[in-house]
């Protein structure tokens, strides 16, 4: 049975826009149940960049909406691991983890990232700016060690270039011209 | 234009040829701009702007294309004059781009010194053979290679079974892992019973230093398009889905592109060719599960379920997505089809060795001058991989392992350079070909460390449904972790033994069944390291940090203090002008002291 979720009105509509934006594509309006839930993986995938993140409201906001049991959007949402619970900052620094960087010295980069930013790996800054998160293999091994900041690449990385990479996204200005 | 019949491709690749010869006639120069992931990163884009506005009037022609394997190079730019080799350029910046096309054009001469040399003589090109060539946003350019006509062959000549033959004779085994027949899975899917049928590609290469599927997908989205209808027809199926994951953000673009420009033509969709046959492909992203590249898992993800594996049997090819029968292939196997079915199968297995026929695509990464894609026929020695492809270990440094197989595979030592790589003989040495990513290690990385980083992958990406991998490679990780830390304990190896023999045969997939294999292989071929570490409490490599000691040989110390003052720790005292000496109680390992000594009286040991 519906009920009703305490949720921001804001990120009601845009749920709700997902949602019936892929409806006629991904058979959301079908009665076919299995089509329902096979688009589940998509629609949090949207939900998460217009939102940020997907914390339980917005979970069970979504189980309402798409008669999937709050259970089971929790179970895949907390599977994956492009799917945050927790807000994250407004620049995710992921470093690439995978062997050829790793044999390259990744590790001393995640080091001088946490020393400076003064985080652990998995953490977002106080003031909300940065995030940063190991990732798994980038497929960018010819720049190892490679990481992403946003969109951007940045490649054949040494800890002595953590300072420059944190101020050009220090100033909001200069990092979203990027 | 709408593409309704085999007339209307040989018109698009005729019209492809005489644009070419009229480019020649005129004398165009061809400008050749890879933009892959590596290349963009590199600053690719920048590059391609300064040659579009300095092309003068169409004297230069501009184009771009996919990465051509040359990773070390990026950003890369071919620059073809007519009739002539192509001039190829590394490293490329905007102020070099500009001098190159004004070299070109104007002295019709290349600049010799920023030229780079590819090194393709003992390489072979069968699923790559487009990458770095085509514009992969562009069908038609795709077609003026042949695309399409292998579709078209099998929609008008051949019956599936047909299809299915020839791959069988050709002797294709899987790209993606375990090297099952292909032709024979093909088989099964296609007598499966069932109206409803489903053609899958797994592009979740998660394999951590492999990316050749990246760049087939970003540099010749067409070629596994083609593949997945010709499966679709050997199979009798109508839908096909591309799971592919979320890190490759210019991959799924083009896929995205490729789909829709399939769709324009009429080459996906109903009726293709006016055979009479119909197929539609979807993408499914992944998102970020090493275990979803293990089919069954893959298969769970695409249902929008988490991504656990199934218990095989059943198999996919009888009850795959939502129970109906599925064939699931890897990006680099579909890549190979259009080939075959275009050259034959008896030209396929000329190719490489007995048991494992074609070629194989190898992502060189790590400690080789040379990092980046090559295909190489099956059979092909690892010496000839490294050293004669890959220019060997940069910095002068030795040869210590290569690793094949990402976390399922295992670390090739020294002495075993010399054998033939293909599926069997990977195995038989403790490794696999998983799905083909290379990495080699110097003389500087401890393999006990290495094992202990690939344990602290598959513990992290183990979906939790088996016990035994969930919790087995979680103990492994703890004694790794004991033994690199200097706390390991005289029977520490044969507890990792014991757990790695019961969590490949208690779990139900390939990654747990495969999860020990690091520490079997580095346990088989560098024991004396992992004793080191456990009896002497020493790391031979100098890589794990807590085993280190820094010791200031008086006798070379000039007491000039520069050591004492930067450490961050206090550790260092002495007189100045007298020997110095580091307090080990104080001393935090950071090898700071060792770099500002100019007299290298500092040992690390």
């Amino acid at each position: 049975m519906p009920y009703e979720i305490d949720i921001d009105p804001a990120w009601g509509a845009a749920i709700d826009r997902i949602i019936a934006a892929g409806a006629p594509e991904q058979g959301l309006l079908n009665e076919n149940c299995l089509q329902r839930s096979s688009s589940l993986i998509q629609i949090l995938e949207q939900t998460q960049k217009e939102i940020g993140y997907l914390p339980e409201n917005v979970q069970a906001y979504l189980a309402n909406k798409l008669h999937i049991p709050l259970s089971e959007i929790y179970g895949v949402t907390t599977f994956y691991a492009l799917f945050n619970t927790e807000p994250v900052g407004k620049h995710t620094i992921s470093v690439c983890m995978g062997t050829a960087c790793y044999v390259k010295g990744a590790g001393e980069i995640v080091a001088e990232f946490e020393r400076r930013l003064n985080i652990e790996a998995g953490q977002t800054t106080l003031d909300g700016l940065f995030t940063l998160e190991p990732c798994r293999c980038l497929g960018a091994c010819g720049l190892a060690p490679v990481l992403t900041i946003g969109d951007q690449v940045y490649g054949r990385l040494t800890p002595a270039d953590v300072p420059d990479l944190i101020e050009k996204y220090y100033l909001p200005t200069k990092g979203e011209s990027t | 234009m709408k593409i309704k019949a085999l007339t209307d491709l040989q018109q698009i690749k005729n019209q492809a040829v005489d644009d070419s010869t009229m480019r020649d006639i005129n004398h165009t120069l061809t400008v050749n701009v890879h933009q892959g992931t590596c290349g963009t990163a590199s600053g690719a884009k920048e590059v391609y702007g300064v040659m579009v506005r300095h092309s003068g009037d169409n004297a230069a022609r501009i184009i771009q294309t996919g990465c051509p394997g040359m990773c070390h190079h990026e950003p890369l730019v071919s620059v073809t004059q007519p009739g002539s080799e192509p001039c190829i350029y590394g490293h490329v910046t905007p102020d070099k781009a500009q001098a190159i096309l004004t070299s070109h054009l104007e002295n019709h001469a290349p600049v010799t010194e920023w030229l780079v040399q590819p090194n393709q003589q003992l390489q072979k090109r069968i699923t790559l053979a487009n990458c770095g060539v085509i514009d992969p946003e562009k069908i038609e350019e795709y077609i003026a290679m042949d695309g399409y006509f292998a579709l078209a062959k099998v929609l008008l000549e051949m019956q599936p079974i047909d299809v299915i033959n020839e791959l069988k004779a050709s002797g294709l085994r899987g790209r993606g892992g375990g090297g099952f027949p292909t032709g024979q899975k093909w088989e099964f899917a296609h007598k499966a019973a069932g109206s409803q049928k489903y053609v899958v590609c797994n592009a979740d290469e998660g394999d951590p230093g492999a990316f050749m599927d990246r760049s087939i997908l970003e540099g010749d989205p067409h070629r596994l398009l083609e593949a997945m209808t010709i499966a679709g027809y050997a199979i009798g199926a109508g839908q096909g889905y591309i799971y592919v994951r979320a890190e490759y953000p210019m991959a799924v673009e083009r896929l995205k592109w490729a789909i829709h420009q399939g769709q324009e033509t009429g080459l996906l969709g109903n009726n293709i060719l006016g055979s009479g046959f119909s197929f539609n492909l979807d993408i499914r992203l992944g998102a970020g599960a090493f275990v979803c590249g293990e089919e069954t898992a893959l298969l769970n993800s695409i249902e929008g379920k988490r991504g656990e594996p199934r218990q095989r049997p059943p198999f996919p090819a009888s009850s795959g997505l939502w129970g109906n029968p599925t064939l699931i292939n890897n990006v680099e196997t579909y890549a190979n089809i259009p080939a075959i079915i275009r050259q034959g199968a008896s030209w396929f297995s000329s190719i490489g060795t007995e048991k494992s026929k074609g070629t194989k695509v190898f992502a060189l990464a790590g400690k080789i001058k040379n990092i980046g894609l090559i295909e190489v026929p099956m059979g092909t020695t690892l010496r000839t991989i490294i050293e004669d492809i890959g220019g060997g270990i940069p910095n002068g440094k030795q040869y210590k392992a290569a690793q094949t197989g990402g976390p399922s595979g295992g670390c090739i030592p020294t002495d075993m350079l010399d054998i033939a790589i293909d599926y069997d003989n990977l195995l038989a040495i403790g490794s696999m070909m998983g799905s083909g990513g290379l990495i080699v290690m110097d003389e500087d990385n401890c393999m006990v460390d290495i094992a202990r980083f690939f344990l602290e992958f598959t513990q992290d990406e183990s979906c939790g449904k088996c016990t035994t991998c969930r919790i087995g490679t979680k103990r492994m990780l703890e004694t790794l972790d004991k033994i690199t830390t200097g706390q390991g304990d005289a029977d520490d190896i044969e507890h990792l033994e014991s757990l790695a023999a019961t969590i490949k045969n208690a779990s139900i997939c390939g990654l747990g069944q495969t999860a020990p294999n690091p520490v079997l292989s580095t346990l088989k071929y560098f024991r004396p390291e992992y004793e080191a570490h456990i009896f002497e409490k020493k790391c031979p490599a100098h890589a794990c940090q807590d085993l280190l000691s820094y010791t200031i040989v008086s006798s070379k110390c000039t007491g000039c203090s520069a050591c004492a003052r930067v450490c961050p720790s206090s550790a260092i005292s002495g007189k100045v002008k007298e020997p110095y000496a580091i307090d080990q109680s104080k001393c935090v390992k950071c090898g700071l002291c060792v770099n500002k000594c100019k007299a290298e009286a500092i040992e690390c040991s």
